[in-house]
C-alpha cells in the first residue's frame, strides 16, 4: 500500500453528488472504515453480499429497477466474479461504477501478492476501462467514472488502491 | 411429483403483475405461458444469478411482487445468496426451487448432494417462511395464500426432471435476448427508455 490518505468521507461525498442509491459490497480489511462511515450516510443503502460474484446481479437487478448503485469488492473477490462480468455486466451493457479494492498494491509494481499483481492485466483481459485512487487527491476520477459508465453502457473500475484512513486520520 | 408445466402453470395463474425471474428449464415453460414478457427475465449467460438479480429488482421496487423460479443446480452454485437474501430481508421477494436433482440440461447428471432439503435450508438462514411441495394439488391450494404473506419466502418444488438429450446453443440472438428483456423491464419499471445500446450483443 501507498502513502496517500483516502478518506471514507470524501469518497462518500462523491456518491452522493452522483445520487448512488445503493452500494452493494463485501467488506475487505482495506475498506473497513468505509463501511462504518457508510452505515452514517442516510442517502444510501449498504446491501452485503455473502460472497462477491452476487454483487453485479444484485446491482444489475437494482438499476432494471431504476436506482443507481455502485459495487464495492476486493480484487480476489472480483476473479471469483469473473462469469457474472462476463455475463451479466459486460453481457448486457451495465453502466457499473465498479469499486475494486487493490489489495497488495504500491506504486512500484513490484509486490508478493498475486491479488495485486494480476488486477490490472485482468482488467485489460475483460476490456474494463479504469482509474486507480491512491488518496484524496485522486477523487476528480470518481466522477468521470460514473461518467464513462454512462456514456458507454459498460462497467468502469475505479481501483482502490490505498488502505481507507480511520476517522479522524489527517 | 410435479411437472414442470404444470408448476409454471400454477405460478402465472397467481402472478397478477410480479416481475418474474426464471432460470433453466423453467424459462422453456415460462416462456410459453407469460402473458406478460416485458415483466419477465429469462436468465441467460448469467449462470445461477437467477436469485441476486430477482433480490436487486425486489430491493429496488420494493412495492412490485418478484417471482423467482430458480433451479436447484443453479443454487447450489450460489447457496450464499440464500443468506444474502435473508440478511436483507426484502417483503416483496418470492424464490421458488424447483428441485429436481439432476442438472437437466446438461444430460442428467446428479447434483453433488441431491437430498439437499432447501426450504430448511432457506429457513436456517433467515427466510420468513419456507414450503416445500411434492403434490401438485397441495402447492395449487396453497400459493394464493402464501403470496399473500411477507417475504422472503422459498417455496421448494420436487419436480421430475426432464434431461436434455440436445445440447443448448448459444447464439447471437440468444445472447441478445437477455439484454433486451432487461431494458423492456427497465423501461416497463420506471418509465423511462433510457438504458440505450452497449455490451457485448446490442
Amino acid at each position: 500500500m501507498i502513502n496517500g490518505i483516502l478518506h471514507p468521507k470524501n469518497v462518500i461525498d462523491q456518491l452522493v453528488r452522483q445520487k448512488v442509491s445503493h452500494y452493494v459490497t463485501l467488506p475487505d480489511s482495506e475498506t473497513a472504515h468505509m463501511y462504518k462511515a457508510l452505515m452514517a450516510e442516510p442517502s444510501i443503502t449498504v446491501v452485503p453480499v455473502a460472497r462477491e460474484g452476487e454483487a453485479i446481479p444484485v446491482a444489475a437487478g437494482l438499476f432494471i429497477a431504476g436506482q443507481n448503485p455502485v459495487i464495492s469488492i476486493q480484487n480476489a473477490g472480483f476473479y471469483e466474479a469473473g462469469d457474472a462480468l462476463r455475463g451479466l455486466a459486460l453481457g448486457i451493457g451495465l453502466p457499473l461504477v465498479m469499486f475494486i479494492g487493490y489489495r497488495g498494491h504500491n506504486r512500484k509494481g513490484d509486490t508478493p501478492d498475486s491479488a495485486a499483481s494480476m488486477l490490472e492485466p485482468y482488467l485489460h483481459l475483460w476490456r474494463v476501462d479504469y482509474f486507480v485512487i491512491e488518496s484524496d487527491d485522486d477523487l476528480e476520477r470518481v466522477p468521470l467514472a460514473f461518467e464513462r459508465a454512462a456514456a458507454t453502457n459498460q462497467p468502469f473500475a475505479v481501483a482502490i488502491g490505498t488502505e481507507y484512513a480511520k476517522e479522524g486520520v489527517e | 411429483m410435479i411437472t414442470y408445466e404444470n408448476a409454471c402453470q400454477i405460478i402465472n395463474r397467481s402472478r397478477g403483475s410480479a416481475v418474474s425471474v426464471t432460470t433453466m428449464t423453467q424459462t422453456k415453460y415460462w416462456n410459453e405461458i407469460s402473458e406478460e414478457p416485458d415483466l419477465d427475465i429469462g436468465i441467460s449467460n448469467g449462470m445461477s444469478k437467477a436469485s441476486s438479480i430477482a433480490l436487486g429488482v425486489a430491493l429496488g421496487k420494493p412495492e412490485t411482487t418478484v417471482l423467482c423460479l430458480d433451479a436447484d443446480g443453479s443454487l447450489l452454485m450460489n447457496l450464499g445468496s440464500l443468506a444474502t437474501v435473508a440478511g436483507v430481508g426484502p417483503k416483496n421477494m418470492f424464490h421458488f426451487v424447483f428441485n429436481n436433482g439432476i442438472y437437466a440440461i446438461t444430460g442428467g447428471q446428479p447434483v453433488p448432494a441431491p437430498g439437499v432439503k432447501y426450504a430448511e435450508v432457506a429457513k436456517a438462514c433467515g427466510y420468513s417462511a419456507s414450503y416445500r411441495f411434492e403434490d401438485t394439488e397441495a402447492f395449487d391450494n396453497t400459493l394464493p395464500k402464501i403470496l399473500q404473506s411477507e417475504g422472503p419466502v422459498l417455496i421448494e418444488l420436487i419436480v421430475k426432471g426432464e434431461p436434455q438429450t440436445d445440447g443448448v446453443d448459444q447464439t447471437w440472438e440468444s445472447n441478445a435476448s437477455l439484454p433486451r428483456q432487461l431494458r423492456a423491464l427497465r423501461k416497463r419499471l420506471t418509465g423511462k427508455d433510457d438504458w440505450g445500446a452497449g455490451g457485448l450483443y446490442i
